[in-house]
């Protein structure tokens, strides 16, 4: 017989009663588990803002020290690209918001609704870097592979960019330098699609499992967590935009 | 003063209970599948061990190597290769989740009154994940090893070897995602999961030190785990980032490297802190003296370790200034760490101090490691560590640090829970000589390596000029007698878990929650939800507890 009398008294916990068929045997109450879970899904949010840090305190150190092959670099990127992924993030993380009202609010169809939009959206997202990607394949931008320093050393060589910013060419031992830039560039956003792919596979299946209606009986945590981490992935696509396409954009 | 405090039940009645979280389920999908953190720690335990074996095997092989100046046991290659796997064995597969992954992750959530940690699930993965890291990390010895020192030190690493650096990187990135889930799952389960009544400052503090390893778990590995990613491209694709050529810095990397690294050391020793609070408390029958500084103590560890990571780096071009201010901060980690040792002796004054076996590792501990962090306040003097980096000297640090401290705690956590973890003790008289064949042998082993570190001898070396070899001989020597000690401990706990006597409730005396249930513990913890009415550590209480429970057996009976 396990004996608990070191204990003073055992308690029931009121809610304990209800029993909601989502409540995992070990929390006393759903509204623990929910915030549990919640704070849990923040903690790694924190984690992932560390790794990122890696990321960005490379880009600090480099930007600082080889100031001109990070601007002569950020000029070949494609702003108007850039731009349209921005304002396709932001609408993808309004519909995800969207989302979790209706899953608030135990609507359904519009939950549906509003998960397959931020899928598109993502889509579209990694279509489009997809086509900046290969604009930099093409143009010998990537770092380790055939790299070129032509667009450094003879910005006129490439007339569309030059047109626009009229860079004059770089030293020789600064324009190596952008390989370095390029070498960043592929890091933080191809992190960031990672982050990317892994959300729209788990917007796949959350889109499969809210037209069963999993999420809107009351249990919404999911969803709420998910959309954490999309706003997440959208923040950090806001600072590599910034960092990484609008240096010095007016000289 | 009595010999001991152990109060066993009468062993001619005494069963096992019948039901407890052991029995509950069988078969091997049971464990391999189970949610429950007892079941995982146990799987962590043996896991644990294993891997402590191999590293220890390795450690074995290194000393044979050095008991001669020649280089004659194995090319020096081959002795790289051993080192560097012993360092990575031992570092990510045993020190970091040693007392955490074990004794963490079965009494935390006793402690705290839950009857889970806060993500079961997480918690099954975290394991998978170490044990991924952890079999990779052994493949890799196995098809031809790895030879950078278990620093992955650049450009070493990204341009000039041609071993597994990959395979071992992607071992310790595993490795590493484990020990951030077990960091999450303690923050979050601390928080939301606590008993009623069990405020903060009631907490024991076994809780308050694993609640700060696991902000250090979960802010530093990321980090490490963005640096290894970082040499697997520089060495695949050359992406530059590290490379002088391209315009990379090779420092980069250390900072990003010791960013972790160094607050790894804090991930390893605050567990094992907490568990030495434990002790010391129940065998001197005293609430830890200064409970509050000790809990802070820690965080304060936790903090100041995320601001010294450039000590590893003082021979390496960083500036003065930053020597300077580093070098500063570094000798700041060691007031918290004072202020836990002062505590901890405080406790002891006046104390009803018992000797049995975790009260033995734990005095060792004390002593080995104030010897350990105050050769650190040498090391963090820019002076002295010029002197001393990258010598013997710096060997014997860590491993007074790490094996005297953090190992001596970690069979002090053993012992001392054996009995809530298995219903059973462990054989004492046996024990306690084990402890004191661990203390001499470690002794032995350790300390003549800081008398060679002063003289000069070089770490990472295969070979020595002859006049350093009696002191090695007399490491090689110590060494083994080291490995006796752990060894007997295998022994005679695999023989207690059939033959050692019934512990009861709580054998101890002690009074943290994990006590006041039956051993082992049911697999929901406890039959009802308990609720904190008293501070920690109050004997007193204990004491009422037992008079009103056989005030009550008697009226029973009459």
């Amino acid at each position: 017989m396990p004996d608990n009398h070191a204990i003073a008294h055992g308690t029931d916990d009121a809610a304990h009663a209800e029993h909601p068929p989502y409540l995992r045997h070990h929390f006393n109450s759903a509204a623990q588990q929910a915030d549990a879970t919640n704070f849990a899904m923040w903690l790694f949010l924190l984690t992932e803002v560390m790794f990122f840090g890696g990321l960005f305190t490379a880009y600090l150190i480099y930007r600082n020290w080889y100031y001109p092959a990070f601007v002569a670099g950020s000029h070949q990127l494609n702003v108007v690209w850039g731009t349209t992924n921005t304002v396709v993030l932001i609408l993808s993380s309004f519909t995800m918001a969207m989302g979790v009202w209706c899953a608030e609010t135990r609507r359904r169809r519009g939950l549906v609704l509003c998960l397959s939009l931020t899928f598109l959206f993502g889509l579209v997202f990694l279509g489009i870097k997809t086509v900046e990607y290969r604009e930099k394949i093409e143009m010998h931008h990537v770092p380790g592979f055939h790299y070129s320093l032509q667009s450094f050393l003879d910005p006129e060589s490439n007339s569309e960019v030059y047109n626009e910013y009229h860079d004059k060419p770089l030293a020789p031992d600064m324009a190596v330098h952008t390989e370095l830039y390029f070498s960043l560039y592929f890091l933080m956003t191809g992190m960031h699609a990672l982050h990317m792919i892994i959300g729209i596979g788990i917007l796949g299946f959350m889109i499969w499992r809210a037209r069963a209606g999993a999420y809107t009986s009351g249990h919404v945590t999911f969803v709420e967590n998910f959309g954490l981490y999309w706003h997440f992935v959208d923040i950090i696509w806001i600072y590599l935009f910034a960092l990484l396409y609008l240096i010095s954009r007016h000289q | 003063m009595s010999d001991t405090i152990v109060s066993l039940p009468d062993q001619a009645t005494a069963r096992i209970p019948k039901d407890n979280y052991i029995t509950r389920e069988n078969g091997l999908l049971s464990w391999l599948l189970t949610g429950d953190h007892k079941r995982i720690a146990i799987l962590y335990l043996i896991s644990l061990s294993f891997f402590f074996f191999i590293g220890g095997a390795l450690a074995g092989l290194i000393r044979l190597e050095l008991l001669t100046p020649q280089t004659d046991l194995m090319a020096t290659d081959t002795y790289n290769k051993v080192f560097t796997m012993h360092g990575v064995i031992m570092i990510f597969f045993f020190l970091v989740p040693s007392v955490p992954a074990t004794l963490g992750n079965f009494f935390i959530p006793m402690m705290i009154g839950a009857k889970d940690l806060a993500l079961p699930k997480v918690n099954l993965l975290s394991w998978y994940l170490y044990m991924a890291g952890g079999i990779l990390a052994i493949v890799t010895m196995a098809t031809g090893g790895v030879d950078t020192g278990w620093t992955f030190t650049t450009p070493l690493s990204t341009h000039y070897v041609n071993t597994n650096v990959l395979t071992t990187g992607l071992a310790a990135f595993i490795a590493g995602f484990s020990s951030i889930f077990t960091g999450l799952n303690f923050i979050v389960t601390i928080h939301k999961m606590r008993a009623p009544g069990m405020t903060w400052f009631r907490l024991p503090l076994f809780v308050w030190a694993h609640y700060a390893a696991s902000i250090l778990m979960v802010l530093a590995t990321p980090v490490v785990a963005i640096a290894i990613v970082l040499v697997a491209l520089e060495r695949t694709i050359g992406i530059g980032i590290f490379d002088p050529t391209k315009g990379g810095d090779p420092l980069l990397f250390q900072h990003l490297f010791w960013f972790y690294s160094h607050p790894a050391v804090y991930i390893m020793i605050l567990p094992g802190m907490g568990v030495i609070s434990e002790v010391v408390s129940t065998f001197s029958r005293k609430r830890v003296f200064g409970y509050t500084a000790v809990a802070f103590s820690s965080v304060a560890i936790a903090v100041f370790g995320f601001f010294v990571w450039a000590h590893h780096m003082f021979i390496m071009g960083i500036s003065n200034y930053a020597v300077l201010v580093f070098s500063l901060l570094t000798m700041l980690v060691a007031v918290p760490s004072a202020i836990k040792i002062f505590n901890w002796t405080f406790t002891l004054y006046k104390g009803s101090i018992t000797f049995e076996t975790p009260m033995l590792y734990a005095f060792g501990f004390m002593g080995l490691f104030t010897i350990g962090g105050m050769t650190g306040v040498f090391l963090g003097s820019s002076g002295t560590d010029i002197h001393l980096t990258e010598t013997y000297f710096i060997v014997a640090h860590f491993h007074f640090v790490m094996v005297g401290g953090m190992l001596m705690a970690f069979l002090a956590g053993i012992h001392f829970w054996w009995p809530k973890m298995t219903g059973r003790m462990y054989p004492e008289k046996i024990s306690q000589l084990a402890a004191l064949i661990t203390f001499i042998g470690f002794n032995f082993t350790f300390f003549p390596q800081f008398i060679l570190g002063t003289l000069g001898m070089p770490r990472r070396y295969a070979s020595y000029p002859p006049e350093f070899q009696v002191l090695n001989v007399f490491s090689t020597a110590g060494a083994t007698i080291l490995g006796v000690g752990y060894l007997l401990p295998v022994l005679y706990l695999i023989w207690s878990l059939k033959y050692g006597e019934i512990a009861g409730n709580n054998p101890w005396q002690a009074t943290g929650l994990e006590w006041q249930t039956q051993s082992p513990p049911l697999t929901e913890n406890f039959e009802v939800m308990p609720i904190m009415d008293h501070e920690a550590y109050d004997y007193e209480w204990l004491e009422r507890q037992q008079k009103a429970e056989k005030e009550k057996e008697a009226a029973h009976a009459g």
